[in-house]
């Protein structure tokens, strides 16, 4: 046996796998409610609160293009249609 | 000591003289007996291992699976549709390089629905990267499971000892069964390489995701350790002939006269029914002999290639069908000679779901032989 198979543990967060991407969304926070739609459909849990709220009190929601792979599941969610998937150029 | 038991009980006696760590099992007919007998001896304080049910083959693989990547030495047995249903974690179990020993009491596959003998189950995951032995008796069932644990674990390649269901294990035979210190004695305790097994204070991955760059690469690391899995086993079957004066250490044991030209080759109990009939048709004039091929993974290509190079007819005796082709033992053999010998190769499937093989039969595979007669006869 060669090759030993065995791997250190936690490698998940070293492989960034936002460059399988081809289109990037975009979160208008005018439109958002915050109602967290996005962040509970984002199969790889890269959308999240950013903590800062707005005058009227928002929470606003933001993704980790580190790991976004594009999938646009929040943006067909989004009841009030405030992300926008955008051709990224690399 | 000398013992008249059920091969089931010496394969049972055998797992526990391993020292083995964990059993698990999910009973299915005709391999019942074996996780019966070693429930039992759990249950009446004769046994160290942890002895856990599941609720499936397939859950039983995948406990098997996690307690070998903890660094137990660990077991478990099957048959058929058990075996079907653990195919996945059996390909699993090989790919992340485990060393499980694993009997499987070789039964029919549905469907029609038929708990008797015979190797379709086995054959069917022949791909799975398991070293795969057939025993001739229970004699060598017990010294099987012992070998296997040994070259297992020095190669961190499962083993699968394959014993004809019913025929091997529900049969009543004198076994010697080998004291606790001469096993010791054989097989050292098992050490997990370091940093190669799940230990709560040094944490890895283990089974992850391979890309394109790497996977071709491990799957030849194994197919290389799996064929050169031929000398640790020839090794380890001399080491336990030296200790315990019994088993021969080839991967093909040849029976009968060395000058035949037609000559049979099997696997499993059967050999002993067409060592029986070899021996009476030497007895009346017809040269003959058999082959008895002890491995098919890895197969033993030089050996049998050698045992074979005086046969102008050969004759595979297969208890399995690589259904749309012929008998899969067969169609082995062919590839083997292939380009090494001229002789004219016959599959003869027989035996299915525990029909009979008589001497008569054997004959008859000699007579139709001379007939050339192409693809596969059913007999």
């Amino acid at each position: 046996m060669k090759i030993k198979l065995a791997v250190e543990p936690g490698t998940t967060n070293k492989v960034k796998t936002g460059n399988w991407r081809i289109y990037f969304p975009i979160i208008d926070h005018e439109k958002c409610i915050a109602c967290g739609t996005c962040a509970r459909v984002c199969p790889e849990g890269c959308v999240f609160p950013v903590g800062d709220k707005a005058l009227q009190g928002k929470v606003f929601y933001e993704k980790d293009l580190d790991y976004c792979k594009g999938c646009g599941l929040c943006a067909e969610e989004c009841p009030v249609k405030c992300i926008k998937m955008e051709l990224e150029h690399k | 000591m000398k013992k008249c038991i059920e091969g089931s009980r010496a394969i049972a006696e055998a797992v526990n003289l391993c020292r083995t760590s964990v059993v698990v099992a999910y009973p299915i007919t005709p391999q019942t007996h074996i996780v019966e007998n070693l429930s039992q001896m759990k249950a009446d304080g004769e046994a160290a291992f942890e002895f856990l049910r599941s609720e499936s083959e397939f859950a039983a693989a995948s406990i098997a699976l996690g307690a070998s990547a903890a660094g137990s030495r660990t077991y478990t047995a099957t048959s058929s549709q058990g075996l079907l249903l653990m195919t996945e974690v059996v390909f699993t179990i090989s790919g992340m390089r485990l060393p499980i020993v694993m009997t499987c009491a070789n039964r029919a596959v549905s469907a029609p629905i038929n708990i008797w003998n015979d190797q379709q189950d086995a054959m069917t995951v022949r791909d799975s990267g398991w070293i795969m032995l057939f025993a001739e008796d229970n004699q060598e069932s017990l010294d099987f499971h012992i070998i296997a644990f040994k070259v297992a674990e020095q190669l961190k390649i499962p083993v699968m000892v394959n014993v004809d269901g019913f025929v091997l294990t529900h049969t009543f035979e004198n076994v010697d069964v080998p004291e606790q210190k001469e096993v010791d004695a054989f097989l050292p305790k098992y050490v997990p390489d370091e940093g190669q097994y799940l230990d709560v204070k040094n944490p890895v991955s283990l089974g992850t995701f391979v890309t394109p760059e790497h996977y071709q690469d491990i799957r030849m690391d194994l197919a290389n350790d799996l064929n050169e899995a031929q000398k640790v086993l020839v090794k380890e079957l001399t080491n336990y002939r030296k200790q315990f004066d019994r088993g021969m250490p080839e991967l093909c044991e040849f029976y009968g006269d060395r000058s035949a030209k037609t000559i049979f080759v099997a696997m499993g109990s059967v050999a002993g029914t067409i060592k029986e009939t070899v021996d009476e048709l030497n007895a009346a004039g017809k040269k003959t002999a058999v082959v008895r091929v002890k491995c098919f993974r890895p197969f033993p290509v030089a050996e049998l290639v050698e045992e074979l190079s005086g046969a102008t007819n050969v004759l595979v005796v297969d208890k399995s069908i690589s259904l749309g082709s012929e008998g899969v033992l067969a169609l082995e053999v062919k590839a083997a000679l292939s380009g090494r010998s001229d002789a004219k190769i016959k599959s003869f499937v027989t035996g299915l779901g525990g029909r009979d093989i008589t001497r008569e039969m054997i004959k008859s595979m000699y007579e139709q032989s001379k007939k050339n007669i192409p693809g596969v006869s059913f007999i």
